[in-house]
């Protein structure tokens, strides 16, 4: 929200802002209209505030690769935590962590979902002013080819035989990394009903090996439904 | 779900005892899970240790991955790979001073609050965060987690056209940052003058930003950037998830106070005169005047921004090949909050075997308790609800990373 520096007055001229600690000390008690909410669910007090935070809200978003699949730190779940708490910590048994890192919707309801890591900051302002507006906000299901077609980009991995998730990845960034000639790596999570087996061979003979096509699927949105099998 | 902080304050007889600064940031183990990934990921993974300086976490991981492998960047890639990172500073010293820290001393709880008395002040701010975040955006890609970053340079670099573009939109964001610097001047700074020692890389041609041939201190000698970890030591304390550096033992600040005081000498005339206005001197060891040194290095970044636009020649191709070999490797970059040290041990298969981080965070840690305990045992006099407001500026003249908790910090005063 603070890198919408077009928007913020005019946002906050429309909105109160009643509980945002980074950017404000004023802290305004429940209920709430609209909840934003960034992180995933590490600890048991996380859990329990969660619960607490819906009953607080009326609508209730979930932002960001973290709070709608776990984000990168979801990695745990696949491993031993305490292996790796083991490895970061002198004093693992001053951690106080559980065992995964899930998603808020795995707690409680959620009424949206923005996704990425970062969320893209035009579909905040959607949802924000969908909500003023009374109305559904407008996000895309479709896949991240979607986006670089309507672009006119030059497709990377045909054209270049560069590695892409641009097939199986939900839109929402507007096809950034092929833009710079990069291939997606899928920092929006699946799209709906992605078709991974189909892709596989394809990264394949793009030259990725049988690790790098597990990793690739096993980063931002590893916990998440859709690619993980 | 983020972070949170807490001071809990022992006081006996009048006496500060103890002041334990917690901070209950969930672990998130990046360190063990970057281990069995390939090397050229940790600039991607890394970056999202923080979203207000992602560049930072690219740059030190880039610099510790090429330095493993054995290859040098320099060039046009290393002058785009500056120039990203004077984004970066453009952007989150924009941040800081405007959106989190001045509202502090002007006696407002936030900037929107800020805004409908000075409103012309807060858009200054604005277009000087913006012009920042238009370098991440067409250099980076991203302004949050740029995806033009790789291990040997970018994935593509932009063109002189487009540059000469961004160079306009940065020639009045110049004048919005010196327009800051004498803004900020002319705040009311308590008195307060910290003894710890300083750490800040240094580069003997230029102020340090994106890479440094070594790592100054204020009481020692220089050293080398792979003995980093013979000096500064990360412990456990039992009251906080994040781990607390030592420099030689010894308690350590690295950030603005630290790059200002070992490198001023390394600043533009018009960075030092602003200085001079701002009567900063030779050395500058109140860490309430961190957002009058974070202003002159936005004036800094500005310029060298446009120097660096106007030399550019677009490097071909965008990077150089880094081929993996068996090694460790160490990287350094200051990001905006100070020193970011990283370490990787790479195996011929491509893999990385361990990582450290070290982030600015972490080394400051020990100095900032060491500063809420100066603060708490000063104004005992007050209640508690006004000293938990000097203790979250206090914080703040440091870090939003912690102030992600500090806007609420929770504090507990026991006096025996």
């Amino acid at each position: 929200m603070l890198d919408c520096e077009d928007e913020l007055l005019a946002l906050a001229g429309r909105v109160r802002i009643a509980h945002f600690l980074e950017a404000s000390s004023a802290v305004q008690p429940g209920p709430y209209d609209v909840t934003l909410v960034e992180g995933s669910i590490t600890t048991a007090a996380d859990a329990e505030r969660i619960r607490r935070i819906r009953a607080e809200s009326r609508v209730l978003v979930a932002i960001g690769a973290c709070a709608t699949a776990g984000g990168i730190q979801a990695l745990r779940n696949f491993g031993d935590v305490a292996e790796f708490a083991s490895v970061v910590y002198a004093r693992p048994d001053y951690i106080e962590t559980l065992a995964t890192s899930t998603a808020v919707a795995d707690h409680v309801a959620i009424d949206f979902e923005l996704r990425g890591c970062p969320i893209d900051r035009r579909q905040l302002l959607e949802v924000l002013t969908a909500f003023l507006a009374g109305r559904k906000p407008d996000l895309p299901d479709t896949s991240v080819c979607t986006e670089c077609k309507r672009r006119g980009l030059t497709c990377v991995m045909v054209a270049e035989g560069t590695p892409c998730l641009g097939p199986v990845t939900q839109a929402g960034c507007g096809a950034l990394c092929p833009a710079y000639r990069r291939g997606c790596f899928g920092c929006f999570g699946p799209m709906a009903k992605p078709n991974v087996a189909a892709l596989i061979p394809r990264l394949r003979e793009a030259g990725m090996s049988e690790g790098e096509v597990d990793r690739v699927f096993l980063t931002f949105n590893a916990a998440t439904k859709g690619w993980s099998s | 779900m983020e972070g949170e902080g807490a001071l809990h304050v022992t006081v006996r007889d009048g006496v500060v005892e103890r002041a334990d600064l917690q901070i209950y940031e969930p672990p998130r183990f990046f360190e063990a899970l970057l281990r069995g990934r390939g090397y050229t990921e940790p600039p991607d993974i890394t970056a999202r240790i923080c979203g207000i300086c992602p560049v930072a976490y690219q740059t030190s991981a880039c610099n510790a991955i090429e330095d493993a492998c054995g290859i040098q960047v320099g060039g046009a890639i290393r002058e785009l790979r500056r120039l990203l990172y004077c984004g970066e500073w453009i952007s989150s010293h924009a941040l800081h001073i405007y959106l989190l820290h001045a509202p502090d001393f002007l006696g407002y709880p936030d900037v929107i609050a800020l805004a409908t008395d000075h409103r012309d002040i807060v858009e200054r701010g604005l277009l000087l965060k913006k012009a920042g975040n238009a370098i991440l955006e067409l250099v980076g890609g991203r302004a949050i987690h740029p995806i033009n970053v790789r291990v040997g340079g970018f994935y593509s670099a932009p063109g002189r056209a487009r540059l000469d573009r961004l160079a306009e939109q940065l020639r009045p964001a110049l004048d919005a940052a010196i327009a800051t610097v004498h803004w900020v001047a002319g705040f009311d700074f308590p008195d307060l003058e910290l003894e710890h020692e300083l750490l800040a890389v240094h580069d003997p041609a230029r102020y340090a930003i994106e890479s440094g041939t070594s790592v100054r201190r204020s009481a020692g000698p220089n050293f080398a950037v792979d003995a980093f970890s013979n000096h500064v030591v990360e412990e456990h304390v039992p009251h906080s998830t994040a781990l607390h550096a030592g420099l030689d033992g010894g308690r350590y600040l690295t950030g603005p106070l630290a790059r200002y005081t070992l490198n001023h000498e390394q600043l533009s005339p018009l960075a030092s005169g602003l200085a001079a206005d701002a009567e900063l001197g030779e050395m500058c060891r109140n860490p309430f005047l961190s957002i009058v040194v974070r202003a002159i290095e936005t004036v800094y970044a500005v310029e060298e921004a446009l120097r660096l636009i106007e030399e550019y020649q677009p490097p071909e191709p965008s990077y150089v090949a880094v081929p993996a070999r068996d090694g460790v490797g160490h990287g350094v970059s200051e990001a905006p909050r100070g020193l970011l040290y990283h370490r990787y041990g790479i195996g011929s298969d491509g893999l990385v075997r361990s990582a450290t981080i070290v982030p600015p965070t972490a080394q400051n840690q020990a100095a900032i308790e060491d500063d809420l305990r100066r603060i708490v045992s000063a104004n005992l006099h007050l209640d508690d609800e006004a000293l938990a407001g000097l203790c979250e500026r206090t914080i703040r003249n440091y870090d939003p990373c912690i102030s992600c908790s500090t806007h609420f910090l929770d504090l507990t005063v026991e006096r025996r």
